[in-house]
C-alpha cells in the first residue's frame, strides 16, 4: 500500500516535470498554463458540465473495450463504431413519420447500439471468417465509416443550400437530450454511462460470460477443450463493445452537438484505448481516469485561447501523462517479478 | 570446477522450498539430483544458474564464495544449463542458434566448430536448417554443443531425456560421460532412477526441500526410493484385460498433416472399453492421431467416425466430439488445457456445460473443494492453475473430466510426474472410471504402455507399423518396429 502511494506520487511528479519541460520548450508561461488548464476545467458549473460531457463517451467506450480486451482482442475499430452509432441515431432522428420525441429518441438509441454493434461484428467476422487481424480490420473500417459520414454530410444530409464541414442542420430542440438548468451536459447521458458501468462490472465479474472471455483471452487453445468456441465469444465481445461505442455516438449526436459533424467521435475511442490500458483493465479505475482525461481535454482548450499556444499542446500533455503512467506501471511489473 | 552448496535455504513467502541443503559436486563427475515433484531440485538449480536468489547459505566455486545474482553472472563463471524445454529461437537456423552467446567468430569458424563438435559427439545436425523443424532431442543437442563451445565448466541438465527419442538418448549419454571425463562438472536432475544409475557416480536425494540421502555408486535402489518417497511404491500387478463392446472410433483412409510426418493410410477400429497405448518415437504420428480423434485437427482425406457419427470438418469438430462425450488431455497442461491465471474454482465454473448466465460461486466452490479432497490436489479453490505443481495440474485435469466421458484421449498422461503421482493417475483412470470407458493414450515410456494397456499401436514416420494385443507381443519387438526395423526375418 505504501509503495502504491509512493508510485502515484512519483508518477504525478513525472507527469508534472515532463509537461513542465514541454511547456517550457513551447515557450509558455508554465505555471499560468497549469492554472488555466485547472480553471478551464473547474472554474464554473458550465466548465464542469463540459468535462462531464466528455466523461460520458470516454466511459462508454472504455466499458466496451473492457470486454474486447478481456478476450485479448484489440478493438481499434471503436472509433468507427462510435461514428456508425451516431449515423444510426441520426438516420432515425431524420425520419419525419413519428411525432413523439421520446419515442424517436428511444428508437434512435436502439438503432445506434445496433449500428455500432454491427460495425464491431463486421470487424469480428473479418477476423473469424476471413482471418483479418482485428487491428487491421478495425482500422480499415474506421476509414470506411469516416468516408461514409463525410459523404452523408456533404451529400444526402447536407444543409439546404450549403454543404459544410460544420455538419448537418441542427436537430429540432425537442430532440435534444435534456440537461439540468445551468448545466451543459445531458442528464440522460450521465445516467446511461453509470448504468453501463454497473452492467459492465456485473457482466465481467459476476457472469459466466465474463469468465469465459477471460479464459479465451488467456488461452484460446484450452478454451476449445472446455467446449467454449473462441470465435463465438470473440464475436460476442466485439458486438458488446460496438454497442457501447454506438451509445456514445448517440449521446454525441443528441446531447452534445445536436447534429452530425465529421469528427463526431472526437478521438474518444482512441483515447479510451489508452485509458483502459492505463487502468490495468480494472473497471474501478475507469470512471476516475476518464474524469482525469476529460478535465485535461476540456481544460487544455483554454491554452490556445488565453495564452495563444498551439492547440496541439493539449494532445502532447495527454500523451505525456499516458507515457509516464505506462512507465510507472512497467516499473511496478518488473518489481513484481521474482 | 568443484561446486559446493553450503546450507542453502529458499523461502517463497511462508513456503519453504529448500531447507539447509549442502552438497558438493566434484569436477569430472556426474552428480545426480533426484526427488519427487516439488522436492526442490529445480529451485536449487535455478539458484545455481542465477535465475532465483537464495534466502540464505552460500555457493562456492573451487572453494571461493561467489554471488550469482543473475543468469549473466552465472554464465560468466562458466555455469550453463540445459533445460527440459529447449530455450532456443525456433525461426533461426541451427548455426545461428549455435552462434548465440559464443565469442565473436566468423561464419566459417562457427561452421567448423559446429561440425567438429557434432562429429565428436556423433550428432547429425544440418547447420542451415531452421530449428523449428527439428525435434526436441535435436534442439537439445544444439544447445549442448553451444554450451560446450562457450567453454562452460559446470553443466546442469534438467530432465534431459523428457521428450527425446531412445536413439537420441543413446547419443546423449556417451556425450555426457565424455564431457565428465574431460573434467566438466555435471549436475543431472531427474526422476528416472535407471538413467541416474547409468550415468552418475554420486547421487543426492531431496525430499520436501531437505536433503534425505547422499550416496556414491553402486546404488541400492530400494534405499533411494525410500529416501525419495519415504516408502517404496509398489507396482501393482498388470491390470486385467477388459471386455470390449461395439466399435466407437473408426479411422477410415485417413491422410492428415501434423507433427513432422503427419499420419498416412490410417485405417483403424477401436471398440468400447479398450485401453490402448500409442507408442512411437517423438513426433511419429501419435499426437496427430489423438488430435484427429478429439476433433482438434481435421484430416486432409478420409473420415473419423466417432460413435457412428462422422466428425464434421473444421472448427466444429472439437465441440461435436465433446458432445459425444470424448475428452482430450494434452501433454502440455498449462499451454493447451489449463488457464494459467484463473483459479481452480473458476475452472469448474468453465467446465459446467449448461450453466446459468451468472456464476454461482458457492456451487463451484463446493465442487472445487470436493475435487480437491477426492483427487488429493495440493491447493485451495482460490489458487491459480499456474501455482500448482505438474502432478497437481494433472490431477486437476482429471477432476475436470466429465464423469460421463465415454472416450478419454490422453497425450503422455504422466509427463513430468514422479512415480507415485503417475501410479495414482493410472489407478484413477483404470479403476475409478466405468469399465466401458475407452482410454487411448500415448507415452514415450514403453513400460507404462505395456503395463497399463490391452492393445498397443506403434507409429513410425506417420504410419502404423504394429497393432497388436499386448500379451501377443514383446518389449523387444515393439522397440524394434518403433525404430523402423521391419518384421525381422525368421
Amino acid at each position: 500500500m505504501k509503495k502504491l502511494i509512493l508510485d502515484i506520487l512519483l508518477g504525478s511528479l513525472l507527469v508534472f516535470s515532463f509537461t513542465y519541460i514541454v511547456l517550457l520548450i513551447a515557450g509558455a508561461p508554465v505555471l499560468d498554463a497549469f492554472k488555466h488548464i485547472w480553471l478551464g476545467a473547474f472554474a464554473s458549473s458550465i466548465k464542469i458540465s463540459q468535462v462531464l460531457s466528455v466523461w460520458v463517451p470516454l466511459t462508454l467506450c472504455s466499458c466496451g473495450l473492457l470486454f474486447t480486451f478481456r478476450a485479448n482482442l484489440w478493438n481499434i475499430g471503436i472509433e468507427g463504431q462510435v461514428t456508425m452509432g451516431a449515423i444510426g441515431a441520426m438516420a432515425v432522428l431524420r425520419t419525419p413519420v413519428i411525432d413523439n420525441p421520446t419515442l424517436i429518441l428511444c428508437l434512435a438509441f436502439l438503432t445506434s447500439m445496433l449500428c455500432g454493434g454491427a460495425w464491431g461484428l463486421f470487424a469480428g467476422l473479418l477476423k473469424t471468417r476471413g482471418g483479418v487481424h482485428e487491428i487491421f480490420g478495425g482500422l480499415g473500417l474506421n476509414f470506411v465509416s469516416q468516408g461514409f459520414i463525410l459523404w452523408l454530410i456533404f451529400g444526402p444530409w447536407k444543409r439546404p443550400g450549403i454543404a459544410s464541414m460544420s455538419g448537418t442542420e441542427l436537430l429540432n430542440r425537442k430532440l435534444w437530450l435534456a440537461s439540468l438548468p445551468g448545466w451543459r451536459v445531458a442528464t440522460a447521458g450521465i445516467v446511461i454511462a453509470i448504468a453501463i458501468l454497473i452492467l459492465t462490472w456485473l457482466f465481467l465479474e459476476k457472469s459466466r460470460l465474463g469468465l469465459k472471455l477471460k479464459a479465451i483471452g488467456q488461452n484460446p487453445k484450452a478454451a476449445l477443450l472446455y467446449a467454449i468456441s473462441p470465435e463465438r465469444y470473440y464475436l460476442q465481445s466485439i458486438l458488446i463493445a460496438g454497442s457501447c461505442a454506438g451509445i456514445a455516438g448517440f449521446i454525441q449526436t443528441t446531447g452534445v452537438y445536436h447534429r452530425l459533424i465529421p469528427s463526431i467521435s472526437s478521438g474518444y475511442g482512441y483515447l479510451a484505448l489508452l485509458l483502459v490500458m492505463l487502468s490495468g483493465y480494472k473497471i474501478v479505475l475507469i470512471p476516475i481516469l476518464a474524469f482525469f482525461f476529460a478535465s485535461l481535454n476540456v481544460g487544455a482548450i483554454q491554452l490556445p485561447i488565453v495564452l495563444q499556444l498551439d492547440s496541439a499542446l493539449s494532445g502532447v500533455i495527454q500523451g505525456c501523462c499516458v507515457l509516464c503512467a505506462l512507465f510507472i506501471l512497467g516499473i511496478r511489473q518488473r518489481r513484481a517479478q521474482p | 570446477m568443484d561446486v559446493e552448496f553450503q546450507h542453502i535455504s529458499k523461502n517463497f513467502g511462508s513456503v519453504k522450498a529448500l531447507t539447509d541443503v549442502s552438497l558438493t559436486a566434484r569436477s569430472g563427475t556426474i552428480h545426480g539430483l533426484i526427488g519427487e515433484n516439488g522436492a526442490g531440485k529445480s529451485t536449487l538449480m535455478k539458484i545455481l544458474t542465477g535465475y532465483q536468489s537464495k534466502s540464505s547459505g552460500s555457493i562456492l566455486l573451487d572453494g571461493v564464495e561467489v554471488q550469482l545474482n543473475n543468469p549473466g553472472q552465472a554464465s560468466e563463471f562458466g555455469i550453463g544449463m540445459l533445460y527440459q524445454e529447449p530455450m532456443d529461437f525456433p525461426p533461426l537456423t541451427v548455426l545461428e542458434n549455435f552462434s548465440l552467446g559464443t565469442p565473436h567468430q566468423s561464419r566459417q569458424e562457427l561452421h567448423f566448430a559446429l561440425k567438429t563438435l557434432s562429429i565428436r559427439f556423433g550428432f547429425d545436425l544440418n547447420p542451415d536448417r531452421p530449428v523449428e523443424l527439428l525435434t526436441v532431442g535435436e534442439r537439445q543437442q544444439i544447445e549442448l554443443l553451444r554450451l560446450i563451445h562457450c567453454s562452460i565448466k559446470v553443466l546442469v541438465l534438467d530432465e534431459p531425456t523428457t521428450g527425446i527419442s531412445p536413439a537420441q538418448k543413446e547419443a546423449l549419454f556417451p556425450a555426457l560421460k565424455q564431457l565428465a571425463a574431460d573434467g566438466m562438472t555435471i549436475l543431472l536432475v531427474s526422476h528416472k532412477l535407471e538413467e541416474v544409475a547409468n550415468l552418475c557416480s554420486e547421487v543426492t536425494v531431496l525430499r520436501h526441500g531437505k536433503l534425505t540421502h547422499h550416496t556414491t555408486a553402486p546404488f541400492h535402489f530400494p534405499k533411494l526410493l525410500t529416501a525419495m518417497f519415504g516408502f517404496v511404491p509398489k507396482r501393482s500387478d498388470r491390470s486385467d484385460t477388459r471386455d470390449t463392446g461395439p466399435p466407437i472410433l473408426i479411422f477410415k483412409d485417413i491422410e492428415a498433416s501434423g507433427e513432422r510426418q503427419g499420419l498416412h493410410r490410417c485405417n483403424l477400429t477401436i471398440a468400447e472399453g479398450e485401453v490402448i497405448g500409442l507408442a512411437g518415437l517423438d513426433g511419429a504420428g501419435q499426437s496427430t492421431f489423438l488430435r484427429l480423434a478429439a476433433g482438434l485437427i481435421s484430416p486432409d482425406q478420409g473420415k473419423v467416425i466417432l460413435f457412428s457419427d462422422p466428425l464434421p470438418y473444421g472448427a466444429k469438430a472439437s465441440i461435436r466430439a465433446q458432445e459425444l462425450h470424448t475428452a482430450f488431455i494434452p501433454a502440455d497442461r498449462l499451454e493447451e488445457s489449463l488457464f494459467a491465471r484463473i483459479s481452480l474454482r473458476d475452472h469448474f465454473s468453465l467446465r459446467e456445460e449448461h450453466g446459468m448466465f451468472w456464476q454461482s460461486r458457492t456451487e463451484t466452490r463446493k465442487r472445487a473443494e470436493e475435487a480437491i479432497a477426492t483427487f488429493s490436489i495440493k491447493g485451495t479453490p482460490e489458487d491459480l492453475a499456474e501455482d500448482l505443481s505438474g502432478g497437481n495440474q494433472q490431477r486437476l485435469l482429471l477432476s475436470l473430466l466429465n464423469r460421463n466421458s465415454r472416450l478419454i484421449l490422453l497425450e503422455n498422461p504422466t509427463r513430468g510426474l514422479d512415480i507415485q503421482s503417475g501410479q495414482w493417475i493410472w489407478q484413477h483412470l483404470r479403476d475409478e472410471l466405468s469399465p466401458d470407458t475407452t482410454i487411448i493414450f500415448s507415452s514415450p515410456e514403453l513400460d507404462e504402455i505395456l503395463h497399463y494397456c490391452d492393445r498397443i499401436i506403434v507409429f513410425h514416420d506417420g504410419l502404423i507399423v504394429l497393432d497388436s494385443a499386448v500379451p501377443e507381443t514383446s518389449h523387444d519387438a515393439i522397440a524394434a518396429v518403433m525404430t523402423g526395423i521391419r518384421e525381422s526375418a525368421p
